[in-house]
């Protein structure tokens, strides 16, 4: 066993390993289940100690663009987030694929199948294969720290961003990790190639010809890491091919080792050689994979008559939807066993719920009072703690559907001729995707009353710093908002009827409103 | 060897620094370990819990296989009723605390949760809330459980006490001394039923 090790959470692992592999930056935006990653690297004297830059960004595509832009200086930067953010950093990342790096740059996106914390399980390697780059998924803690640290020698040896996929069940869930030697940073040294940097359609072209002609050859180096590796087995009446997590599930099957022939997947994009080489030796295949059957559908294709039997989640062997677990893949091979006892008929669920004390509570409370006179009202909420505002009690909320929509779908459904129309928003939420959609109602002053739930944190991710800290006021004062609709409220129980009397006004006013609820979130408060 | 348990409990309540101080001791005694949590919304005091595997050898997957739990730890008794399907079919232990947390309506008859809990083939239930309050360690709580749970569980019991020296040490001896005070109740408590374990 192995000498000096330390049990890390898989995102954990992630951030030592880009520590060790010498970053001077990493970007992010709070969001489950990555949010762990620049946690760690904001707690790592290393990182105080060198300098790395571990402060939060407004969103995702900043964070990536700022990470680009380090990578452009000749550095390593990192950037992380939840499968979700990699919409919002979309543009940048289709992008940073045609410019290519500079120095390494690896993004992670952290998916969430089951949607344990979030609104869909949108599956991050279809971005990988999307923009042409190079996908890691590791299977074990161990496999994170070190493909993290590959992962950045790989970026700079093919002058392009890696994305590492992991998902929740890997993000935290803690193992031992043995750490290696660190690499020291990357000095100073500015790109000076306009032509990769600059992507006027000529330039552009240029680059994604001489990316896709380079693709065969990605694929050869990628599949060539030690990552992937094919598992002999006698029982060829079957070959598995098990991706990322699924390897673990896998041998949980068969403790004294799988009759059948594996091929471990870890890297993308999928190698023909490998995939044939066990098509040519075994009956059928079984694609085990945490999320979209993403390798299945390459695999299947849309021939009536594929070329074997292909199982997994597309021929119903493996559940369509949700994640992976020890027994839905012991179902599938087969070899379920016997469970503990049923549940008992008086259980009942528990849901997660707002905290006591919280000035949610307070503002919902205010909010619909204020809107019991309005039958034809309609509240379109946002992504944070105060989604939770949708269930009983308050069953305050109609809508939740991405970062920042409560404002623009607010503005719509306006236009369409809903009235009142409110949004509610949180205060990093706001400053992640609130403040442009805010800026395009005020252009056309739509009739809209926005209310901005300010807890001066985002909470629902465990208490990171918000960027509306100090600012909200002149943010919307600054995008055109009328001073005199500007209205700050204090959400608590003894200010009630003054609220209600307040938001009456706004939302009888024909214009723009922006009512902004201001109470600490109590959770933080008790950290103190 | 090789141990699986399931902790849980509601949102709050702290499970993972039990699984923290188990995580700890199995680490200084060179065992392979595997703690799948609970981050994010469901912490908001909805149902939480946490999947702990220990053994010598290298371990696979993440998450206990339902059927593979050789104990539930609840920290509240609606709770230990939840993740019943984890637990192995024959040997398994269901060690519970029996203070509900009552955030939600309408909470279960708690004699009845009782009952289903006893009805178990190897239940321990006991009020840990009870047992710190009266060593006069009202937030040593999990201490209560961790020591009631350590009887069945294979790791000595010098190396847990390790374990909360090092956690609480930061915080003064007088904080060490009640939190191991506690501790040891909890394991006096169920040392016996351990013994003749089926």
């Amino acid at each position: 066993m192995a000498t000096k090790r330390t049990l890390f959470l898989g995102d954990e692992a992630l951030a030592q390993g880009a520590l060790d592999a010498g970053i001077s930056g990493v970007y992010a935006y709070p969001g489950t289940p990555s949010t762990e990653i620049m946690e760690y690297v904001q707690q790592a004297p290393e990182a105080a100690a060198r300098g790395v830059h571990r402060l939060w960004s407004a969103n995702e595509k900043t964070a990536l663009e700022e990470a680009l832009g380090m990578s452009y200086a000749g550095k390593r930067a990192l950037c992380c987030m939840k499968h979700v953010g990699l919409n919002v950093a979309a543009d940048a990342f289709m992008n940073a694929a045609v410019t290519g790096v500079n120095g390494g740059l690896v993004v992670v996106a952290a998916d969430d199948p089951s949607m344990h914390s979030s609104q869909n399980e949108q599956d991050s390697r279809f971005y990988g294969k999307f923009a042409a780059v190079p996908v890691f998924e590791p299977a074990s803690q161990q496999e994170a720290y070190d493909m993290m640290r590959q992962a950045f020698e790989f970026s700079e040896q093919l002058r392009l961003p890696v994305l590492l996929r992991i998902t929740t069940r890997l993000a935290h869930s803690r193992a031992d990790v043995t750490a290696s030697a660190p690499r020291s940073e990357n000095p100073l040294n500015v790109s000076t190639s306009t032509r990769q940097w600059v992507l006027l359609p000529g330039h552009a072209r240029h680059n994604w010809a001489s990316l896709m002609a380079r693709l065969p050859d990605i694929t050869r180096q990628a599949d060539a890491l030690p990552w992937n590796r094919f598992i002999p087995g006698p029982d060829r009446s079957l070959g598995i091919i098990a991706a990322g997590l699924a390897f673990n599930y896998l041998n949980e099957c068969f403790p004294d080792g799988c009759p059948h022939p594996v091929l471990k997947i870890s890297q993308y994009p999928l190698s023909p050689d490998r995939i044939g080489a066990l098509q040519a030796a075994c009956d059928a295949i079984l694609v085990l994979e945490d999320g979209a059957p993403f390798i299945e559908e390459q695999l299947t294709g849309l021939f009536p008559k594929p070329v074997m039997r292909i199982r997994g989640r597309l021929d119903g062997t493996l559940p369509r939807t949700g994640e992976l677990t020890p027994e839905n893949v012991a179902a599938a091979l087969g070899r379920s066993r016997p469970e503990g006892p049923a549940v008992p008929a008086l259980m009942t669920p528990r849901p997660p719920a707002l905290c006591r004390g919280c000035p949610h509570c307070d503002s919902y409370a205010f909010l619909k009072e204020a809107l019991a006179g309005f039958p034809a009202s309609r509240v379109f909420s946002d992504i944070g703690c105060y989604t939770l505002g949708a269930l009983p009690p308050y069953e305050a909320i109609h809508s939740c559907v991405d970062m920042g929509a409560s404002i623009t779908m607010a503005k719509g459904a306006a236009d369409a001729g809903v009235s009142p129309s409110v949004a509610v928003i949180g205060d990093s939420t706001f400053t992640h995707s609130g403040l442009t959609g805010l800026l395009d109602a005020v252009a056309e002053k739509t009739p809209m009353t926005l209310l901005i739930l300010d807890n001066e944190i985002t909470g629902m991710t465990g208490g990171q710093e918000s960027l509306a800290l100090g600012r909200l006021e002149a943010l919307c004062l600054g995008i055109g908002v009328d001073p005199t609709h500007l209205r700050v409220l204090l959400p608590l129980a003894r200010h009630h009827a003054e609220n209600v009397g307040i938001v009456r006004e706004e939302l009888e006013w024909p214009g723009v409103s922006v009512v902004i609820a201001r109470r600490a979130c109590i959770q933080i408060k008790k950290k103190g | 060897m090789n141990y699986d348990m399931i902790i849980a409990g509601v949102g709050g309540q702290g499970i993972l620094s039990i699984a923290t101080l188990l995580g700890r001791a199995a680490l200084d005694l060179n065992l392979h370990l595997k703690q799948s949590e609970v981050h994010g919304m469901a912490q908001r005091g909805g149902a939480v819990l946490a999947h702990l595997r220990l053994s010598d050898k290298p371990i696979h997957s993440d998450l206990v296989p339902r059927g593979g739990a050789a104990m539930i730890l609840a920290m509240e008794p609606l709770e230990a009723l939840r993740y019943l399907p984890w637990l192995e079919p024959a040997g398994g232990w269901l060690v519970s605390n029996a203070e509900p947390v009552r955030n939600i309506e309408p909470y279960p008859e708690l004699e009845a949760l009782f009952a289903e809990i006893r009805r178990q083939a190897h239940p321990f239930l006991f009020n840990a809330e009870k047992m710190a309050r009266d060593l006069g360690a009202p937030r040593a709580v999990n201490m209560a459980m961790l020591g009631a749970a350590s009887s069945f569980i294979p790791l000595p019991a010098e190396s847990l006490e390790a374990a909360i020296t090092a956690q609480f040490t930061r915080k003064g001896e007088a904080v060490v001394a009640s939190n191991l005070a506690v501790f040891r109740a909890g394991r006096q408590a169920t040392e016996a039923l351990s013994q003749p374990r089926p």
